[in-house]
């Protein structure tokens, strides 16, 4: 059964990686005014015959113009599928270098925060509903409430200003001290996490507290139940009630929450990158719709897309061992 | 006019005060069918929601934005470049409240100013993504089987697929410039969690024994979701309607400070842009340029979330229960058994 699962899991993640190829293929080749067109009209103005602007283009964006659309479509998949995503304008390099260059840093940042926001959220969350109607609580709720307001990038301007233009503390950009040799040395290492640190906290400081809302939601509605009150009176000790029963029951529901929250946090990356001058996926995406660089742009986002899809895979494999009744949905025909 | 004319060769009194008759008992039965629906649907949930503290605080924020939106722009000018001094400090000169910017714009001009376009987006893009949502939602969770599947595995594609991402590509090749249009794109990614979320709450309804009866009945699909699914689900949804608005602010605003959507209208997210690329990034005595927009965005993103815990309170039976005192009677006809959680999050 659980095979089936992941190779249905599996299945989806493959279908969605296509889906979104297909759509960049049609988004590229038939947008009236739209990248193929923009990139023609462009390349004649500097000069180049209509026949060499079309050659030009159909290299940039591995789409031919002149090809039957279905060719055109198979080729830009196999072109896709074997790692080759274009050349990118404004760099003159293939989309794909650049881009893979970028992508570990981006994957760092976001996992990272994800990771540490979702860990404090159900910690403070679970502590909120242990101590329900106490002034912990409900200081806790309305702090949590407050942070979840503040859109990521406002933490992230706010951040930056205090800490790195006005107080010095941290840099203003970049993703390590360019004076320094790459490797795994202390020195390297630690500028690494000065650069990351202000991004990591201002997607970990607006995140927690929705977690934290969350949890705290479900575990006061789980803390009711009744096979809580027969553990209590079996004997269980409260420690091990906590452990075994509220906890995992109360963190099941936000499963869906969290596979939303990694499209958004990776999403989120082109804004964060931005503010911050952090060189990863977002970065480029970022750069490239300011050049009109369609290339990169596309390779961006379908190269993000996959990054988000295997994220969720991996979340959705691990989570089917907390728990095994995981999507086995009800979707008999009935009415 | 043809029936009575007709009607009128028979006998004309007589035919006059049955029409009278009847024109007044269906006008009364409509008033009262519209007193009953105003009772049931705006005057009990406006006073549930009144009652709790926050769901009353979070009105009274959107409603300073509508006022805002509708009577501020009016009051206030038009904010140009030039109309008074540069760096005017806020609380210093009373033609200018918040004080002016780099270019010499009123700042407060530039926050009211953007309200209308902004609210009009918020509610382009959250009732699109709220109708698509409980549509695909129901329809799915209902049916079952093949249209089941399918819906779901278009939502499952679409939660993996990053929606911010594809919404700036979206908007990088369109270049949206009507509000409606940018709200409506903001949220094209959003109904798919929703979807999933609602077709969960409608498999445990599907079996009840009221829907069972209605179907029995051979009453009609489309209509037995309308009347009987839909009503229970509208807590969730109203709580979801709400949040899918936060989003809409949080991308636009985002977008706008990028630089991705185009500049057509003032926007909360232009005016943080150009107060980001001024001096007051790195002056103190110039922060209040940066933080006008900031508290215009948080302030509003606030209130929803207050008025969509308040919804959250009144509808969950769970925390209703406890606070039974406080929320009126009116509260337990509605929202029967959904359990309506409000899991708000982050991203």
């Amino acid at each position: 059964m659980i095979q089936n699962y992941y190779a249905r899991r599996l299945g989806m993640s493959v279908f969605t990686v296509f889906a979104v190829i297909t759509f960049s293929f049609f988004l590229i080749r038939y947008m009236p005014g739209g990248p193929m067109d923009y990139m023609i009209a462009n390349l004649q103005q500097q000069g180049l015959s209509t026949a060499r602007a079309r050659e030009l283009a159909a290299t940039y964006t591995q789409v031919n113009p002149d090809q039957p659309v279905h060719i055109a479509y198979v080729e830009y998949l196999g072109e896709i599928l074997t790692g080759s995503l274009g050349t990118s304008m404004w760099y003159d390099k293939p989309v794909a270098d650049i881009l893979i260059a970028a992508l570990p840093w981006t994957l760092f940042v976001m996992s990272v925060s994800l990771i540490l926001s979702f860990t404090m959220g159900i910690l403070t969350g679970a502590v909120m509903a242990y101590r329900e109607s106490t002034r912990l609580d409900s200081g806790g709720t309305l702090v949590s409430t407050f942070l979840t307001s503040i859109p990521y990038y406002l933490v992230a301007i706010v951040l930056l200003m205090a800490f790195a233009y006005q107080l010095g503390w941290f840099p203003t950009g970049g993703r390590f001290q360019s004076n320094l040799s790459v490797g795994w040395n202390a020195e390297f290492l630690l500028s690494v996490l000065r650069h990351g640190a202000l991004p990591i906290m201002s997607i970990t400081l607006t995140a927690f507290g929705g977690w934290a809302l969350g949890m705290r939601g479900n575990s006061i509605s789980v803390l009711g139940k009744d096979y809580l009150r027969v553990a209590r009176l079996a004997g269980i000790p409260e420690r091990d009630i906590v452990v075994k029963y509220v906890t995992p029951n109360a963190i099941l529901p936000l499963y869906t929450n969290l596979m939303i929250a990694i499209g958004g946090i990776f999403g989120g990356s082109i804004i964060l990158e931005q503010i911050f001058n952090y060189p990863g996926l977002g970065y480029y995406i970022y750069e490239s719709i300011n050049a009109r660089d369609y290339p990169l742009m596309m390779g961006g986002f379908i190269l993000i897309t996959v990054a988000v899809v295997t994220t969720i895979f991996v979340a959705d494999v691990t989570y089917s061992y907390i728990d095994p009744r995981a999507e086995t949905g009800d979707s008999r025909e009935t009415y | 006019m043809r029936p009575t004319e007709q009607l009128q060769a028979d006998g004309n009194a007589r035919l006059e005060d049955l029409d009278l008759t009847e024109a007044a008992e269906s006008n009364e039965t409509r008033w009262d069918r519209y007193r009953r629906h105003y009772d049931e649907f705006v005057r009990a949930p406006f006073l549930i929601l009144w009652n709790d503290w926050r769901s009353r605080v979070g009105m009274l924020i959107l409603l300073l934005y509508l006022l805002m939106g509708t009577v501020g722009v009016l009051l206030i000018e038009v904010p140009y470049t030039n109309q008074a001094e540069r760096w005017i400090l806020p609380f210093q000169n009373m033609q200018y409240p918040l004080g002016t910017t780099d270019t010499g714009q009123d700042l407060l001009g530039l926050i009211v100013h953007s309200t209308p376009a902004m609210l009009i987006m918020i509610g382009a893009g959250s009732v699109f993504s709220t109708v698509i949502a409980t549509i695909v939602g129901t329809a799915a969770g209902y049916k079952g089987g093949t249209l089941d599947r399918t819906l779901m595995i278009a939502a499952d594609t679409m939660i993996a697929i990053p929606g911010l991402a594809l919404i700036i590509v979206i908007a990088a090749v369109i270049e949206p410039r009507n509000p409606a249009v940018v709200g409506i794109i903001l949220s094209s990614h959003v109904w798919a969690g929703l979807a999933r979320s609602l077709r969960s709450q409608v498999l445990t309804l599907r079996d009840d024994s009221y829907v069972e009866a209605s179907r029995i009945m051979g009453i009609s699909t489309p209509a037995i979701l309308a009347k009987e699914i839909i009503p229970n689900l509208m807590p969730y949804i109203l709580i979801n309607f709400v949040n899918s608005a936060r989003n809409v602010i949080f991308s636009s605003v985002g977008l706008y400070f990028l630089g991705v959507l185009p500049y057509t209208n003032l926007n909360w997210g232009v005016t943080l842009n150009s107060a980001y690329n001024s001096a007051a990034l790195y002056r103190l005595d110039l922060v209040y340029y940066i933080i006008a927009p900031l508290v215009a965005i948080v302030l509003i993103s606030f209130g929803l979330i207050l008025l969509s815990q308040g919804f959250d309170r009144i509808f969950n039976p769970q925390i209703r229960a406890k606070h039974a005192e406080s929320a009126s009677e009116a509260a337990v006809d509605e929202g029967d058994d959904s359990s309506s959680r409000n899991v708000t999050v982050g991203q």
